[in-house]
């Protein structure tokens, strides 16, 4: 059996930035495994700019922030396969994947980056009644479409869930000459980043009809209308204020699941909030040696942090294959009082600071970020305002780490 | 030409039917009004194979049924089908319902069902432990079993097809006219002409036999509304688990599918309308309430579709097996057990042919075997659909292998493909592409189903 220092599955965003930092930190076995016949993930068919500004201090397209990042793996050498499908891997690190050329192969990993990325939800989630016609498209699937096959989905368009991927599309189905005649969105607030909002809606007097849901799904062939109806407090349908819209398209963007399957299979522990595996600071799972990094750990807002993250997991990978990772610590961390989830959910080393990421459940203003152990606050912070739809963190520097009393913290939030 | 055989209608009872006539030296023809076939009841139904219990001593169904549930492994082997003896389990939850379980069980032994017992609330959470704690007994039948029920009607019609029986895709029948001893049935696409016809049009099964004058019997839809969890619960029970049956059927139930999933439902409503196939809020919450009552931690968030069948129900509640005219045989209201009792009523109808004049006479070249399409081998390992595996082999193989696969739905019925949890958001723009190239078509031509579901609207400027 072929073995490896590295194997890094996904050539997405996380799984590019992951191999060019393990690289860096002198690792040459290694390779990427993706399934598509490019590097460079989602990123490719999301053709609008707006990425890159932290990581590049420029505004790139997603093909040109791919290629940053292709560039850099094809001047170092850093081999890759494309067509490729992991199908399993085993618990000592086995990987099987497919691919036309070469049948069934398989490679032994002293260490794995998992960089599968996320999918999108399906009307099927949603538990949408109705009729079954053509025209019901995430998102995603459309942009697809759209921007790779040059192929138009609709002519009116009805988007539900206000993501990021929904407010874009808006405006590309918009600029392609649909005619775009509401955003519908169950919660009180948009989910999507508020620049996304201003440009993509706004700017081409879109509506937003904030608590709104689709609740009905009418024609037989092809898609004819949907109900909309206004929802309570708590989510539920407001009956009375069912209100029909025309439409031969509807597009999903009511939130991303992080690919896991090959995660679960390999008996790594999982984070029921994020979706995504329980990682340590270094980004690495439950089992040793394996990492994860990227949308398939937690769904990020910006391409960015993705790639910052990566960056993490893959110098701790070659860490790990250079036998030179120290793990003396293991402090829980926990999401309390308003805050859905925390990466990373343990700490394994005070040796270094710690950012740990978190979102909180609802828009807040006034915010105070407190960390504390089982007796004392040790960690106090201050935000204006914080909004779910948009990643927070905060940094823990050595010393905070070694004043933790106890094996457990946990991160809360008050605000108004 | 004309035929020997026109069968209306490709559900699972006229593919049986056709299957079955298949083995002899006769002309046959499928005419169906959709784009596929399976595309009623025997699309979206449970896929049990039901023991036999529940039907009433002496009647066709609980005939069909017994017949139909012996025949079914040995069938589903021939034509390279999953087939699952899983075991089923009918619940009871008060004292009193013991009654009817005694009930189930001695119709069940007077149908000639064997392998049952009534066991007590222990022994369940033995075999099943999420069953709820407070089913206090239940009659557990180790004959009934599993199929995929659209896997079971397209292998069925491809093997047919295999021996020369025709199909005649998004066909609907007009009218019926006789003509010197030969039927001319007017479609939408032509007029076919054959010595017998054989209605099995399942909803319209009462307005096909109106056209030749006989209006005794009428269909109502009774609808059933399902929920389909994701395959990350499979083993969540083994067994199919009902409650003890109403006047409406069978009630809810939990079983797990040949494929791995769990599937929740159905929901019982008689209905006027039947298009209507829409899955309802109601509907979606009495199969949860329900489903809950039965099997305890089910996640519900992880459903990850939900559909609705239509099933064809007359009023006496049985079989409705008839001549109404020379050389015309009604298959109707062929509702629960149908999927089992298909294989055996497709016995009885080549039978009741034979009957009626026809002559059997079994043809030499029959092939036992599905005749599948050979694809290069390498094209097995390019992976289109990642949530179930599918390659790009196994799409190119349906679309070329009989019944040939000519929508995106279609091709999701044969492969799987976009039937996982993503539910084609990622395969779907490949299997577009696929299907055009293999079809020979432009892409804005390719179908989500029938009619006008075109999945994309133009090119872009």
């Amino acid at each position: 059996m072929q073995t490896k220092d590295l194997v890094i599955i996904g050539g997405g965003p996380a799984g590019m930035a992951a191999a060019v930092s393990a690289y860096g930190k002198g690792i040459r076995d290694l390779l990427i495994i993706e399934r598509d016949e490019s590097l460079g993930g989602i990123l490719q068919q999301c053709i609008h700019n707006g990425f890159g500004l932290h990581m590049f201090k420029e505004e790139l397209t997603g093909p040109e922030y791919a290629w940053r990042y292709e560039k850099m793996i094809l001047d170092l050498g850093i081999p890759f396969k494309l067509n490729s499908m992991v199908v399993d891997i085993s618990k000592d690190k086995v990987i099987t994947y497919v691919n036309e050329e070469e049948g069934e192969v398989k490679i032994k990993a002293k260490a794995i980056i998992l960089a599968m990325g996320c999918r999108e939800r399906s009307r099927g989630a949603l538990n949408i009644p109705g009729t079954r016609p053509a025209g019901i498209y995430t998102a995603g699937t459309a942009q697809k479409f759209i921007n790779m096959m040059g192929l138009m989905v609709g002519r009116q368009v009805v988007i539900l869930g206000s993501g990021d991927i929904g407010l874009i599309m808006a405006r590309r189905m918009t600029l392609e000459g649909a005619s775009v005649k509401a955003v519908c969105e169950i919660m009180p607030y948009s989910s999507g980043l508020a620049r996304n909002i201003v440009q993509c809606l706004d700017d081409f007097n879109i509506p937003l009809k904030l608590g709104h849901t689709v609740t009905k799904i009418h024609g037989k062939d092809r898609l004819e209308g949907v109900t909309i109806s206004k929802v309570d407090e708590n989510r539920r349908p407001i009956p009375g204020t069912e209100e029909y819209t025309e439409c031969d398209t509807l597009l999903l963007s009511v939130g991303l699941i992080p690919e896991n399957e090959l995660t679960k299979g390999m008996g790594i522990e999982l984070d029921g909030s994020t979706r995504g595996a329980v990682v340590d600071q270094n980004r690495e799972t439950s089992l040793e040696g394996v990492f994860s990094c990227g949308n398939v750990l937690h769904v990020h807002d910006l391409v960015d942090y993705v790639s910052e993250e990566a960056y993490i997991a893959g110098e701790a990978a070659a860490r790990y294959i250079k036998g030179e990772r120290v793990k003396n610590n293991n402090i829980s961390v926990t999401a309390s009082d308003n805050v859905s989830y925390v990466v990373p959910q343990r700490i394994t080393s005070d040796k270094e600071k710690v950012k740990i990421y978190f979102r909180t459940k609802n828009e807040l203003d006034n915010v105070q970020i407190i960390v504390s152990d089982c007796e004392n606050v040790v960690y106090k912070a201050k935000r204006r305002k914080t909004k779910p739809g948009e990643m927070e963190y905060v940094t823990m520097a050595e010393d905070v780490l070694n004043n933790i009393k106890g094996n457990e913290i946990s991160l809360k939030v008050i605000g108004e | 030409m004309v035929y020997d055989v026109a069968i209306i209608g490709a559900g699972v009872t006229g593919a049986m039917t056709a299957r079955e006539l298949s083995r002899y030296e006769l002309s046959v023809c499928v005419i169906e009004k959709e784009s596929d076939v399976a595309m009623g009841a025997s699309k979206a139904n449970s896929g049990i194979v039901h023991a036999g219990f529940d039907a009433k001593s002496g009647t066709l169904k609980a005939r069909f049924n017994v017949e139909g549930s012996l025949m079914m492994e040995k069938i589903t082997k021939e034509l390279g089908v999953k087939y699952k003896r899983n075991g089923s389990m009918v619940l009871a939850f008060r004292e009193e319902e013991r009654d009817v379980l005694l009930e189930l069980y001695e119709r069940g032994i007077r149908n000639g069902v064997g392998g049952l017992e009534i066991i007590n609330g222990e022994r369940i959470r033995e075999l099943e432990e999420n069953v709820s704690d407070k089913a206090l007994y239940a009659l557990h039948a180790k004959t009934g079993a599993i199929v995929c029920p659209y896997e079971l009607t397209i292998a069925a019609m491809g093997h047919a097809m295999d021996n020369g029986v025709e199909l005649f895709l998004e066909s609907r029948v007009l009218d019926i006219s006789c003509d010197n001893g030969a039927f001319e049935v007017e479609t939408t696409k032509g007029t076919i002409k054959a010595r017998y016809i054989i209605n099995a049009a399942g909803l319209y099964a009462d307005k096909i036999s109106r056209m030749v004058g006989d209006d005794s019997f009428e269909i109502t839809p009774r609808k059933g509304e399902y929920l389909l969890l994701d395959k990350e619960l499979c083993g969540l029970v083994g067994h199919t688990i009902f409650k003890v049956p109403t006047k409406m059927g069978k009630g809810v139930l939990v079983s797990p599918t040949v494929d791995g999933n769990i599937l929740l439902g159905p929901t019982s409503e008689d209905i006027y309308d039947k298009e209507d196939t829409q899955t309802t809020r109601v509907g979606i919450e009495k199969i949860i309430n329900s489903a809950a009552e039965c099997v305890k931690n089910i996640p519900f968030g992880s459903v990850i579709t939900s559909f609705t069948g239509l099933r064809a129900t007359t009023k006496n509640g049985d079989f409705l097996i008839t001549a109404p005219k020379p050389n015309f045989l009604n298959l109707a209201g062929i509702d629960s057990p149908g999927l089992t009792a298909a294989p055996a009523i497709a016995v009885h109808v080549s039978n009741m042919l034979k009957d009626m004049g026809l002559e059997l006479v079994e043809k030499k070249d029959y092939t036992s075997t599905r005749k599948i399409y050979q694809v290069e081998k390498s094209r097995y390992n390019k992976m289109v659909c990642r949530c179930e595996k599918v390659s790009e082999g196994k799409i190119i193989e349906a679309i070329h292998t009989n019944p040939k696969a000519i929508t995106v739905d279609a091709i999701k019925r044969r492969t799987r493909s976009g039937m996982g949890r993503c539910q084609g958001g990622f395969c779907m723009p490949s299997v577009v592409s696929i299907l055009a190239r293999e079809l020979g078509i432009d892409v804005c031509e390719v179908r989500k189903s029938g009619g006008d579901s075109r999945i994309v609207v133009g090119k872009k400027e």
